[in-house]
C-alpha cells in the first residue's frame, strides 16, 4: 500500500478486552512537521500513540486490527523487530518518569542498551542532547547526582534529552506539559518548535491553545474515531465537520 | 541485539525454573505425606485415643491429638477474635485517619506479626512458673491466642479498610452512632473478609508446635476442662516420630496426614467463603 | 480502645519479663562471655550461647542463600512475564506452601531431605553425615521462608509504577533490561526489606528445624554438620530446666536475645516497606 508520509496509518482499530478504544483510524502524519492529537479525555489519543511505538503490548487483552507504517515499514506485524522500531521514536509522557539513576545515566541509558560503551562517545552524546533540551547548562555540574533531584520542569526536558540520545527520527510527546507550571511549559514547547527541522512531532493535548501554538497539522479524535484532520490554519479557521466546531468553541469538551 | 535477546532467554528460563522447582517442592511434601502417611491411616486412627502400649506399636489411635487441637486452636481464636475485632474496629472507624494511635498499632502488629512462636511459648511458661499454673489448656489458649492475634487482627483490618467510605458516610447519614454503624453495614460488608481471616489465624494456631510444647502439656487423654493438659497434633506427630519404635514412626506420618488435611479444608473454606459470600456485599 | 493500647504494650511486657528472668545469670557472668563461650555444660554451671549463636547463623544463612535468589527470580517471573492465569492460580499455591505447619515440614525433612544428603549428596562430595545437619536444616527453612519473601518481593514490584518500564521500552530495551536496570533499582530497598523479614521468621523457626538438625551443641565447620540453633535449644531442654540451677535464667537469655534479634530485624524491614508504599501515593 501507498505511504507518502513518514507515518500512514490505515484502518487501525483497537479494543481493550471488548471496550472499543480505537474505530478504524486512517491518517497519515507529515515529516518534520509537528502534528497535534486532540479530543475530548478518553477519545484515544493517547492510545494511538502508543500504537505507533508498540507500547500497548504491555497491556494485556489488547486486540488490534489494521496497520501503522513506518517509513513503509507495518509497525504492528508481529514479525518486526519491537525494540527496532521504538529505537526510531523517543516518547515524553504526561508526568516526567526519570530513571533511578544519575542524570548522566539517565541520558546514556539508551545509548548503553544499544551497545555504545566508549566513554568519550556517551560523554559527547550525553553533552549534546542535554543542549538539545536546553538543560545543559543547569546541570553540567552535577551530572552524577540523583535524577529525581531535578525540579519537574528539568526532569521533563531530561526525559526529551533522554529520548533523544537514541537518535530517533520521531518524537511522541503525550501530554507532555500537562504536570508542569507555564515556565516549564514554555520552554518545552519553544524545544518542539525548534526540534521540528530535525524531527517529526506528534503531540498528543487537551489544550486547544498550546495545539495553536505549536501544530502544523491537526488530528481530532472523538471517542475513538478520527473526525477531521488537516493543516493547522484551515482546521482552526474553517473546521468542516460540526462536531470539530463544537469542541472548538467549547461547547463540548 | 542476538546477545541481548540471549541474555533475556536464559534469565526468563533461569526464572521458570525456580518458579517451577518452588511449585515441585509444594508437589513433593503433600505427595510425600500422602505416600507415607495414608498406608499407615485407618480408622482406629481417628476415633481412638491412645491405649496400652501406643508408643509400643499397640492400639489406639490420635483422637485425643486431634480433638486437643481443635479444642485449644478453637478457643484461641475466639480468644483473638474477640479481642482482635475491636481494635480492627477501631482503627478504622473511632480513630482519624491520621491518628498516631492507629498507625503505632498497626506497626506494632506488624511487627508482633514476626516474634517467633516459641518466644511465646517460653514467654507463657514463664508467666505460669510466676502464677505457679500448670500446663494447661487454658494456657495453650492464651499462648496461641497471642500467637495469631497479629494475623488476625491485620487480615481483619485490611478488609475492613476495603469497605468503600462512601458506604459508611451514607449509613451516618441516616443518622446512626459509629456503634450501630460497625455492627450492622460494616460488618456484614466485610463478613466474607472477617471470616477468612478467622480461618487462616485457626489455620496457623492449629499448626503450631513451639507455641505449646510448654504451655498446654501432653497427655493421652480427651481434655474435660481448662485446667487439664492438652494433647496436640503437632506435639503428637513430634513425640511419635521420636521414638524408635517402626509403627509408631508410620504413625507419626498418619497424624501429620491428618493435620495436613485439616489445614487444606481450612483454606479451601477460607477461599470458597470469601467467594461466595460476595454475594451480599456491595461492589 | 482500650485493648489496642493493651496490645502495644504486650511485646514490651515481654521483654521485660524475659529480661528479669534472665538477670539471674547475668549477674554471675558477665554477658560477653554467656555469648562467646563454647562451653555448655549445664550442669557443671557452663553456659556458654556461641556454639547456639552460630548454629543459627549458619542454618539461617544458608537458607536465605538458597530462598533468596529462587524466590526473587520466581518473582520477578511471576509478576513481569507471566500471564495474569499464571499468576492467578500460583499465587494461592503459594500460599498454600506458607500454611504448612512446622511439623509437617519437619516430617517431610526427616522422609526426604535427610536421606538424600546421607545417601547421595555426602558421599558425592566425599564425606559422610548421618544427613541431620546444616543443610538439611536450610533446605527445609528455605522452603519455609520462600512463600513470604516471594509475597513481599511481588507487592513491592508492584509498587513500580507501570511507566517507569514503558519508559524503558520506549528506548529500544528489552523488558529485561528494563527490569535489570531500572524496576530492580527502584525495588531494591523493598526486596532487601522482605528478605530479611524471611531471615527474621527463619531464626524464629523452631520445630521443623530441630526434626532435621542434629541437634549437637558445637559449632559446626561445614553444611555437612549437625548444628543446635537457639530456638531448638529452647525448645529442647525447657522441660529439665527446673532442676539446675540457673539453667531457666540462662534459657530465657537465649530467648531475650532471639527475640530482640527478631524485633530488630522486623522492625527495620517494616519500615522500608512503609516508606516504599508512602512513596508510591
Amino acid at each position: 500500500m501507498d505511504c507518502k508520509t513518514h507515518i500512514c496509518v490505515r484502518n487501525l482499530s483497537l479494543s481493550y478486552g471488548r471496550t472499543p478504544a480505537l474505530k478504524n483510524v486512517s491518517v497519515d502524519i507529515p515529516d518534520r512537521q509537528i502534528t497535534a492529537i486532540i479530543g475530548p479525555s478518553g477519545c484515544g489519543k493517547s492510545t494511538l500513540l502508543k500504537c505507533f511505538n508498540r507500547l500497548i503490548d504491555s497491556d494485556e487483552e489488547v486486540r488490534v486490527s489494521g496497520s501503522v507504517l513506518v517509513d513503509g515499514e507495518d509497525v504492528l506485524d508481529p514479525r518486526t523487530e519491537v525494540t527496532h522500531i521504538r529505537k526510531k521514536m523517543g516518547l515524553l509522557f504526561q508526568r516526567p518518569y526519570p530513571l533511578p539513576m544519575s542524570i548522566y545515566d539517565n541520558v546514556a541509558y539508551g545509548p548503553r542498551i544499544h551497545g555504545v560503551r566508549d566513554r568519550r562517545t556517551l560523554d559527547s552524546i550525553v553533552e549534546r542532547r542535554l543542549k538539545e533540551s536546553s538543560l545543559w547548562n543547569e546541570v553540567k555540574d552535577r551530572l552524577n547526582e540523583p535524577a529525581t533531584r531535578l525540579s519537574i520542569g528539568q526532569q521533563q526536558r531530561l526525559c526529551l534529552a533522554r529520548g533523544l540520545a537514541v537518535e530517533p527520527d520521531i518524537i511522541l510527546a503525550d501530554e507532555p506539559s500537562s504536570a508542569l507550571d507555564p515556565a516549564s511549559s514554555q520552554r518545552i514547547e519553544q524545544r518542539f518548535l525548534e526540534l521540528k527541522e530535525t524531527y517529526t512531532i506528534v503531540i498528543v493535548t487537551h489544550i486547544l491553545r498550546q495545539a495553536r501554538r505549536l501544530a502544523d497539522r491537526v488530528v481530532f479524535l472523538y471517542l475513538g474515531e478520527l473526525i477531521e484532520e488537516g493543516p493547522a490554519d484551515e482546521f482552526f479557521s474553517h473546521p468542516k465537520e460540526r462536531l470539530t466546531e463544537d469542541y472548538i468553541s467549547g461547547t463540548i469538551s | 541485539m542476538d546477545r541481548r535477546k540471549t541474555e533475556e532467554g536464559i534469565f526468563k528460563g533461569v526464572m521458570i525454573a525456580s518458579t517451577l522447582v518452588i511449585l515441585g517442592t509444594l508437589a513433593l511434601i503433600l505427595g510425600t505425606i500422602l505416600a507415607r502417611g495414608l498406608p499407615a491411616l485407618d480408622l482406629a486412627m481417628i476415633t481412638q485415643t491412645p491405649k496400652g502400649g501406643f508408643y509400643l506399636g499397640k492400639e489406639g489411635g490420635v483422637l485425643n491429638a486431634i480433638v486437643g487441637s481443635l479444642y485449644l486452636a478453637g478457643g484461641a481464636t475466639l480468644l483473638a477474635f474477640l479481642a482482635g475485632l475491636p481494635i480492627a474496629f477501631y482503627l478504622t472507624i473511632y480513630a482519624r485517619k491520621s491518628s498516631r494511635l492507629a498507625s503505632l498499632t498497626r506497626f506494632s502488629l506488624d511487627v508482633l506479626w514476626g516474634v517467633p512462636s516459641i518466644v511465646y511459648g517460653a514467654f507463657g511458661f514463664t508467666i505460669m512458673m510466676l502464677l505457679g499454673l500448670r500446663a494447661s489448656l487454658l494456657a495453650g489458649i492464651i499462648a496461641v491466642a497471642l500467637l495469631i492475634l497479629p494475623i488476625m487482627t491485620r487480615a481483619m483490618d485490611e478488609v475492613i479498610r476495603a469497605v468503600p467510605r462512601e458506604l459508611l458516610d451514607a449509613s451516618y447519614a441516616l443518622g446512626t452512632t459509629r456503634l450501630e454503624t460497625a455492627t450492622r453495614v460494616l460488618a456484614r460488608q466485610a463478613l466474607p473478609g472477617i471470616l477468612t481471616a478467622v480461618l487462616i489465624a485457626f489455620g496457623r494456631g492449629i499448626g503450631d508446635a513451639a507455641s505449646v510444647i510448654f504451655t498446654a502439656g501432653f497427655t493421652d487423654h480427651i481434655p474435660t476442662s481448662l485446667s487439664q493438659p492438652a494433647a496436640t497434633l503437632p506435639l503428637a506427630i513430634f513425640f511419635q516420630l521420636g521414638t524408635p519404635v517402626p509403627e509408631v514412626q508410620e504413625r507419626a506420618y498418619a497424624s501429620a496426614l491428618i493435620l495436613t488435611f485439616i489445614i487444606l479444608i481450612i483454606s479451601a473454606v477460607a477461599r470458597l467463603t470469601a467467594a461466595r459470600q460476595a454475594r451480599h456485599v456491595v461492589r | 480502645m482500650g485493648i489496642t493500647i493493651v496490645a502495644g504494650l504486650i511485646v514490651i511486657a515481654m521483654i521485660l519479663g524475659l529480661y528479669v528472668r534472665s538477670r539471674p545469670i547475668l549477674e554471675i557472668e558477665p554477658l560477653s562471655r554467656l555469648v562467646f563461650s563454647s562451653e555448655w555444660r549445664p550442669l557443671s554451671g557452663k553456659f556458654g550461647l556461641l556454639p547456639f549463636i552460630t548454629g543459627t547463623l549458619w542454618v539461617t544463612g544458608g537458607a536465605v542463600a538458597i530462598a533468596v535468589p529462587l524466590s526473587l527470580l520466581a518473582a520477578i517471573y511471576l509478576s513481569e512475564y507471566a500471564h495474569r492465569r499464571v499468576r492467578e492460580w500460583t499465587k494461592p499455591l503459594i500460599d498454600l506452601l506458607s500454611g504448612i505447619p512446622s511439623v509437617v515440614y519437619g516430617v517431610w525433612g526427616v522422609l526426604v531431605v535427610v536421606p538424600i544428603i546421607k545417601d547421595h549428596l555426602a558421599p558425592a562430595v566425599g564425606s559422610f553425615s548421618t544427613g541431620y545437619c546444616v543443610l538439611a536444616g536450610s533446605i527445609v527453612l528455605a522452603v519455609m521462608i520462600t512463600p513470604i519473601i516471594m509475597h513481599v518481593s511481588i507487592e513491592v514490584l508492584r509498587t513500580v509504577p507501570r511507566e517507569l518500564r514503558d519508559a524503558s521500552l520506549a528506548l529500544g530495551a528489552t523488558r529485561w533490561q528494563g527490569i535489570k536496570h531500572a524496576v530492580l533499582r527502584r525495588a531494591a530497598p523493598g526486596v532487601t526489606a522482605a528478605t530479611v523479614l524471611g531471615l527474621s521468621r527463619a531464626f524464629g523457626e523452631t520445630m521443623a528445624v530441630l526434626m532435621v538438625v542434629g541437634n549437637v551443641a558445637r559449632t559446626p565447620s561445614s553444611l555437612l554438620d549437625p548444628a543446635y540453633p537457639l530456638p531448638a535449644l529452647i525448645a529442647n531442654n525447657y522441660g529439665e530446666m527446673m532442676s539446675v540451677p540457673l539453667y531457666d535464667s540462662a534459657l530465657l537469655l537465649a530467648c531475650l536475645v532471639l527475640l530482640l534479634v527478631v524485633l530488630a530485624f522486623n522492625i527495620a524491614s517494616r519500615v522500608v516497606l512503609v516508606r516504599m508504599e508512602r512513596s508510591t501515593q
